[in-house]
């Protein structure tokens, strides 16, 4: 092989070069830039403030202020409780989505309905997904008042529209065998429904909603912060009144509910798939 | 013997009238019921409470509230200003999610150990390693929501608490993913690179990325979709953008105000949704 500089080697031994004007990719990646640039420049956040000695000092200080955490029973006791709400609220909101997903998710299932109910069941599950949980929460707040039963039901109502798209997914997916086999016997629809179609698929639906659980556990446990019970509007409450030591000690309730949640998911998931 | 299809079921077992596991059902379903009480009972679950007078009145108020949305020009234009900040917010959290995560990832990243080469990895780099592992563990455990509310305490209200809540819980995830994307690669390329004497930048950019690239972009992306989403929620403890007048309007019971917002949040999900599907279709 010669050396000449001035013999190019065959196309594709190069990489394509960084920067092609003709391509689609450069322009993507340059709006991307502009879109970063813009945003920085448009927040005016400050930074030059918040990286000052003075503004480091007062982090230090504050992050100081977390410790030690309140380890005092009674307190303990109050964050011991508060976790088990927020346990509870997830539970008992994904149980709640449970339900009313499957009752929405066969009107919204190709093979159950027509496309007269299809069509709003499938908007209204699409809004329901589409709200977040927190902002749930506080609309659940003038209906339902503060605590933990705003909560739930702001839960209940995010999952359900989550769980109903994926029942009915799983419901439009089953194979239609047995469901053929009970119709041709004459079977009525809610018994096509309950002794071939929904026995087919239950294995699915819960493994959808033990997802969602877990899902909900982390997401109860800061959905207090706008008043709706559990762990979130303990930490909100001490915050507020710059109990330092006492927030602290809720942060690391929230950490170990995450943490054992994802370990329990974590094993339950090995135990499952050996 | 020969026997005519069409009785073969009925003639051996009859089909029975009713269901013939229907005991085992209902206690099951009885068993779960009362396991359900204590859960009704933690929760303060009294649906029948907001069905009293009062409460209902209000939610009715709040709600014929949202009827016609709120279409007046000056409000109009500070929704958009704040829809702006919202994805500001996220587009620069994320950012600065990419500053922290990328060099966690390569440090936390096994594949581009040199003294793993030869035998088992090195004491001092099995010790980094597991420390950038540990820490966007800890980045990421704490909810974006929470590291808000702290900031919000130290930096004051505004976008700032929100940019650096996102950089911090999505620098973790990132982080994260990344390294995993970066393992899964296949690590012939890097080793030969390592072994030949290449540093641990080049065997990245030569050997992982050229891999990795697109699945990286892919997953960055879709991480500034959930950004935004996110963004809204925080600004309910006052991190700024759209989140933080919905939550002023909601408690001014402006039910107009609030549908108009959250028309807006819905569109500007879905809007998100179809370029980061679009960008990563792009990718494919």
């Amino acid at each position: 092989m010669s050396l000449d500089p001035n013999v190019r080697p065959p196309i594709g031994l190069l990489p394509p070069r960084l920067i092609a004007l003709r391509s689609r990719t450069a322009w993507v990646l340059l709006a991307l830039a502009a879109l970063v640039v813009a945003s920085f420049w448009s927040l005016d956040l400050q930074w030059r403030d918040l990286w000052s000695r003075d503004s480091l000092a007062a982090m230090a200080r504050f992050a100081g202020e977390f410790f030690p955490p309140d380890t005092s029973p009674p307190f303990v006791r109050k964050v011991a409780q508060a976790t088990a709400e927020t346990l509870a609220m997830s539970a008992l909101g994904t149980l709640l989505a449970a339900l009313f997903g499957l009752l929405l998710a066969l009107p919204a299932a190709r093979t159950h309905a027509r496309a007269l109910w299809r069509v709003p069941t499938r908007m209204l599950l699409n809004a329901l997904r589409a709200v977040p949980e927190l902002v749930w929460a506080s609309l659940m707040l003038i209906a339902a008042g503060l605590g933990p039963m705003a909560g739930t039901l702001a839960l209940a109502l995010h999952t359900t529209g989550v769980l109903g798209r994926l029942f009915a997914e799983a419901i439009e997916n089953t194979p239609p065998g047995p469901a053929f086999a009970l119709r041709a016997q004459g079977a009525r629809p809610a018994q096509v429904l309950l002794y071939a179609t929904l026995p087919q698929v239950a294995p699915q639906l819960l493994s959808y909603v033990l997802y969602r659980w877990e899902n909900n556990i982390r997401a109860a446990s800061i959905l207090g912060v706008v008043g709706a019970g559990g762990l979130g509007q303990l930490l909100a409450f001490h915050l507020g009144l710059f109990q330092m030591t006492r927030t602290a000690t809720v942060v690391l309730a929230m950490l170990a509910l995450v943490l054992a949640v994802d370990a329990g998911s974590y094993l339950a998931r090995r135990a499952m798939t050996r | 013997m020969a026997t005519d299809p069409g009785t073969l079921i009925s003639s051996t077992r009859p089909v029975p009238e009713r269901d013939p596991a229907r005991r085992g059902r209902a206690a099951f379903l009885v068993v779960s019921l009362l396991l359900l009480w204590p859960l009704l009972v933690y929760t303060e679950f009294r649906p029948w409470e907001m069905l009293d007078a009062r409460s209902l009145r209000v939610t009715a108020r709040f709600l014929a509230g949202f009827v016609p949305p709120a279409l007046n020009a000056d409000f109009l234009a500070s929704v958009a200003r704040e829809t702006w900040r919202t994805v500001a917010i996220a587009t620069a959290g994320v950012s600065l999610a990419l500053l922290l995560a990328v060099p966690l990832a390569l440090i936390a990243t096994a594949a581009l150990s040199i003294s793993s080469l030869s035998g088992r990895m090195a004491v001092v780099p099995f010790v980094v390693r597991q420390a950038a592992r540990g820490a966007m563990v800890a980045l990421r455990t704490v909810p974006e929501l929470v590291w808000a509310l702290v900031f919000v305490r130290v930096v004051g209200l505004g976008p700032s608490s929100g940019v650096l809540a996102i950089g911090l819980t999505y620098g973790g995830m990132l982080g994260k993913v990344f390294a995993e994307i970066l393992e899964s690669c296949d690590a012939h390329p890097t080793r030969t690179l390592l072994a030949n004497g290449g540093g641990r930048l080049q065997a990245f950019f030569y050997g992982l990325l050229p891999q990795a690239a697109p699945e990286l972009t892919s997953y960055a992306i879709y991480r500034w979709e959930c950004a935004i989403r996110s963004s809204v929620v925080l600004g309910f403890v006052g991190a700024g953008g759209l989140g933080q007048q919905m939550d002023s309007s909601l408690k001014m019971l402006a039910g107009n105000e609030v549908a108009t917002m959250l028309l807006v949040f819905i569109g500007l999900v879905a809007l998100a949704d179809g370029v980061s599907a679009w960008l990563r279709g792009l990718l494919r």
